[in-house]
């Protein structure tokens, strides 16, 4: 039990702290994609340092929720990050949520973003929280989709579990994951405001969603949010990692398979840094009300490989 | 205490409820009917709540009333089930009660004089619908409540919309009840009597087991508003007075559940799995038409009444999967399902009497229900705002509340299906998931709307600015607490809820949760095994608020300095309150998606109008195909009838004399 905390706490620091990495490494790809000279690996860090440097600016319209959100957003992607088995599946609170409830975590973050973006009464903010309260309600049911197709197969909805038994219990191939696995990726451009469904890079335009809803933050709040965002990313590809490429996260009580863990958490990350850098720098961003088709397709892909693993099974 | 006792307790607090609607005739000062009447009720309340949960946990008891007509006595009976509803009834109607106490402040002492009568006729009504136990009785108290809660409903009769709102909630009410009269008639299939044992003991053969049952659908499914029946409730629910449509969507609509499930589970019996899929396809359209028409309410009450359709095809998809598990022979599973769909009932019940008397604070101190003139509400009213945001995130489905653990419930039992041996509705069960997580997330658009528009952002209309505080007198906070405690009671610890549903559902249907879920401690809320799905809200919450403290307190240690500047205006310094996003901008994306469901009759002002007006109506299509062709048929017929009056008596004794020689030819 106190080798699991430490485990827990280790791998949820871990993932808060590497997650700007990430972050780091996907501009940097892009970067070298678009014929740029690429920033520094640690320019996140840089930004964030930065940013809780400096003096926050609060409109004087906004009330005391506008300066909770941060933080509780923060909190959500920390408890997030210590529930999906990154490098071990041997983790005390992971029975407190499984994946529905995980899905739920990041409703709250999106719920309190949204109401956060209302309470300046600006026209920017009101336009992003009806945007990206939009791209929720879409993409939920696809999300729950793919989940419930891991979940048969597994029989569970706990994601140790459901690791245990992709990895480690059987090494029968499930086509039902194949659509799963692209279901899940478009839902994961989705929920973390990335090319084609919203840019990341983008500050101003008319069809800006996650950036809409933060354009009154500064300083210290903002970098939660962005770091947040970074986690959320991070969180996503852990959760893409248990569920289609399981291999060489730690079974429980193991802990010279940690090193191998790690290494090979490191290198998917990587790949998956890589890979969405590639299709960011193939696709274009879409027009919004196209992300309907868009998500409405990955929600059919979900709803076709649970009809699929009904089939085979 | 035993049984028997709290059967007596219970229908000591109906007594109550009763003497205390009689003290409201006395021509007593307002204030006397206001600080001691209401207070009085919500006392009897509690008392009605305790012995309704201690009920859940105990053996049932009857009792028989030599009330009623001769020789057709009152026959009363307490089991966990009623126990529940009685639980469901008395803990929302407590905190209404000691609202009403601040809210019917500067009333006219005759109005609240009747408003005290019916209100706690229409309390004591719905107690004795759960307690009773035979046909009369049931439906005595079922008009009772009907006609009473149509009498709040018209308070303000004055005004011609309430009138005809409550003309059409009174007919939609008498259908359902000839329909229930049809059901408790064919359940009865000639032998006996009516009481509920004798109901229970009556051998229907299929077919007519299944015409029973869509008859309660039907009777039950006119009271609950569900899809096509529905269109009173938006109409009659928002017309009373606030703590009325607390009661009314929060508490009344739920005896429909009630009656539901007693007459399914407990007199029919033996629940068939086409009667399971029937109410999942009806469920899941109501709460996608709830929900949908809900996005595109500007008038804050109707918003809410439209949430209630919503909520009740939530539950009533969960009865739905329950009845497809019972029918499949799959008793745990199915036991599950019915347990989240009363968990469901009684979270609705909680978080939609918290919205309606938030809403009606804000009615109350400012005079507005429509969102559009709303705004900046926050900072006049920051008490009702925090309350009404527990609200909204609890009806949201949002973890660590209420309303996340009852859709979890019916997401894991969802999850069940692959011990169905019927293909087609073993992969159509997660289809009706993906519906509830639709309208969970539908929900979330609908309430952040909801909050952002009138606690957030800047006043948009003078009533909403205003000068000074606003906020609820102590009285209102303490209705609106108790019920916020409620939501966040219910959610953090599910598995108390769980055990004791448990205990309703094996005195119901003989059945339980497997012994993992019953063996876990009461931190975790498990529906099978542990390894299988587990949720632990307590754990959940805490991390959370750990993380934003040490968060919160890092940050401080650095700096915390903070400016308080403009907001940014984007280069364009003549931004108004009329820039912010309104009710009908945030629905846009849904109008846009689901356009072809609504009926929309926009306006659109010409290229060279002088004043240009915008306009757009949504209008329910119910009315047009259903509702008014029968009102048109309704008038029709009526009309050929009325053909046969010719007020001349000759021709009517000729009916007479005709109508005598028919019976005599084919009756003898």
């Amino acid at each position: 039990m106190t080798s699991g905390i430490a485990l827990q706490i280790l791998q949820s620091v871990l993932v808060v702290l590497a997650a700007p990495l990430v972050a780091g490494w996907v501009n940097i790809c892009r970067a070298w994609l678009q014929n740029r000279s690429a920033p520094s690996l640690l320019l996140p860090y840089y930004t964030l340092a930065r940013l809780f440097h400096k003096d926050a600016v609060v409109a004087n319209t906004a009330s005391p929720l506008f300066r909770l959100m941060p933080y509780v957003l923060f909190g959500c992607m920390w408890l997030a990050a210590g529930i999906v088995p990154v490098l071990a599946t041997d983790l005390p609170f992971a029975p407190a949520a499984d994946i529905i409830a995980l899905v739920g975590v990041f409703a709250v973050a999106r719920v309190f973003s949204a109401l956060a973006a209302m309470d300046t009464g600006t026209a920017f903010g009101g336009l992003g929280a009806r945007r990206e309260m939009m791209v929720g309600f879409l993409a939920e049911p696809a999300m729950l989709m793919t989940l419930f197709t891991a979940a048969f197969i597994s029989g569970s909805t706990q994601l140790p579990t459901i690791v245990e038994t992709l990895a480690h219990r059987e090494f029968a191939i499930h086509p039902s994951l194949a659509f799963a696995a692209v279901a899940f990726l478009m839902v994961l451009l989705a929920e973390n405001a990335r090319i084609p469904v919203d840019n990341p890079a983008t500050h101003l335009e008319l069809t800006m969603i996650h950036e809409a809803m933060v354009l009154e933050y500064s300083a210290r709040h903002l970098a939660l949010i962005e770091w947040a965002a970074a986690i959320k990313l991070v969180a996503y590809m852990a959760i893409g990692f248990a569920l289609f490429l399981p291999w060489g996260i730690a079974p429980a009580g193991d802990w010279g398979a940690l090193p191998i863990a790690f290494a090979a958490l490191a290198l998917k990350l990587a790949a998956a840094g890589a890979g969405l850098a590639v299709l960011e720098a193939l696709l274009a961003k879409m027009r919004i009300f196209l992300v309907v088709e868009f998500l409405s397709t990955a929600f059919l892909l979900g709803v076709l490989g649970m009809l699929i693993h009904f089939l085979v099974t | 205490m035993e049984s028997p006792s709290l059967l007596a307790a219970t229908l000591g607090a109906a007594a109550a409820w009763l003497v205390i609607s009689l003290l409201g005739l006395l021509p007593a000062p307002a204030a006397f009917v206001r600080r001691a009447l209401f207070p009085a009720g919500a006392i009897a309340a509690l008392v009605l709540a305790g012995a309704g949960a201690a009920a859940a946990w105990q053996p049932p008891a009857s009792l028989v009333l030599p009330l009623g007509l001769p020789d057709l006595p009152f026959h009363l009976r307490i089991d966990p089930l009623a126990g529940f509803f009685l639980l469901l009834l008395g803990a929302v109607s407590a905190g209404v009660s000691a609202y009403c106490v601040g809210y019917f402040n500067g009333e006219d002492g005759a109005r609240l004089r009747l408003i005290c009568l019916q209100y706690h006729v229409f309390l004591a009504s719905m107690a004795m619908v759960i307690l009773a136990d035979d046909a009369y009785l049931f439906m005595v108290a079922w008009e009772t409540m009907a006609l009473a809660s149509y009498f709040l409903v018209t308070t303000d009769h004055q005004r011609p919309a309430i009138r005809s709102a409550g003309f059409l909630y009174l007919l939609m009410a008498h259908l359902g009840a000839i329909a229930l009269l049809l059901c408790f008639g064919v359940m009865h299939s000639g032998g006996g009597d009516y009481t509920f044992d004798a109901l229970r003991a009556a051998n229907l053969t299929p077919p007519w087991a299944s015409v029973a049952f869509l008859l309660a659908l039907v009777g039950f499914g006119a009271k609950a508003g569900l899809l096509p029946l529905h269109a009173w409730l938006p109409e009659a629910h928002p017309a009373a007075p606030s703590p009325v449509s607390a009661l009314m969507s929060g508490v009344m609509i739920k005896t429909a559940i009630y009656g539901m499930v007693r007459v399914s589970y407990d007199l029919i019996g033996a629940v068939r799995w086409e009667w399971g899929m029937l109410m999942l396809v009806v469920g899941a359209a109501t709460a996608l038409f709830g929900i949908l028409y809900a996005l595109m309410q500007n008038d804050l009450k109707r918003l809410l009444a439209y949430s209630s359709v919503e909520n009740i095809g939530i539950i009533l998809m969960g009865l739905g999967m329950s009845m497809v598990f019972f029918g499949f022979g799959q008793r745990e599973a199915g036991t599950l399902g019915l347990i989240a769909a009363l968990y469901h009932a009684l979270n609705h019940a909680v978080f939609k009497g918290l919205l309606f008397l938030g809403a009606g604070s804000i009615l109350h101190a400012t005079g507005l229900r429509d969102l559009n003139a709303m705004g900046g509400l926050i900072r006049r009213m920051p008490a009702v705002a925090l309350y009404f945001l527990v609200g909204t995130l609890a009806i949201s489905a949002l973890p660590p509340l209420n309303g996340f653990a009852s859709e979890w419930l019916m997401f894991q039992t969802a999850l069940q299906s692959p011990l169905l041996d019927h293909g087609v509705v073993r992969s159509l069960l997660p289809l009706f998931a993906a519906t509830l997580a639709l309208s969970g997330a539908l929900t979330a658009m609908c309430f952040v709307k909801v909050y952002g528009v009138a606690f957030l952002g800047q006043p948009r209309a003078p009533a909403a600015a205003g000068h000074g505080s606003a906020d609820a007198s102590l009285a209102e906070r303490v209705g609106l607490a108790w019920l916020a405690c409620g939501c966040i009671v219910l959610g953090l610890f599910p598995a108390a809820v769980l055990f004791t549903l448990n205990q309703v559902a094996r005195s119901l249907t003989g059945s339980t949760l497997s012994g993992a879920a019953l063996e876990s401690s009461w931190l975790w809320l498990v529906p099978t095994r542990p390894e299988q799905a587990s949720y632990g809200p307590v754990i959940f919450l805490l991390v959370v608020l750990a993380v934003v403290a040490v968060t919160i307190r890092l940050v401080l240690l650095y700096h915390g300095r903070v400016r308080v500047a403009d907001p940014w205006d984007c280069g364009f310094p003549e931004q108004g309150t009329r820039m912010q996003e309104t009710a009908e901008a945030f629905a846009q994306p849904i109008r846009h998606v689901f356009g072809p469901l609504y009926l929309m009759r926009r306006h659109l002002p010409g290229p060279d109008d002088p004043h240009p007006q915008y306009a757009m109506r949504i209008e329910d299509r119910h009315w047009h195909w259903l509702y008014l062709p029968v009102a048109r048929l309704t008038a029709y017929v009526s009309a050929k009838v009325g053909l046969l009056q010719r007020g001349r008596i000759s021709v009517y004794l000729l009916y007479s004399f005709l109508t005598l020689i028919a019976l005599l030819v084919f009756v003898r």
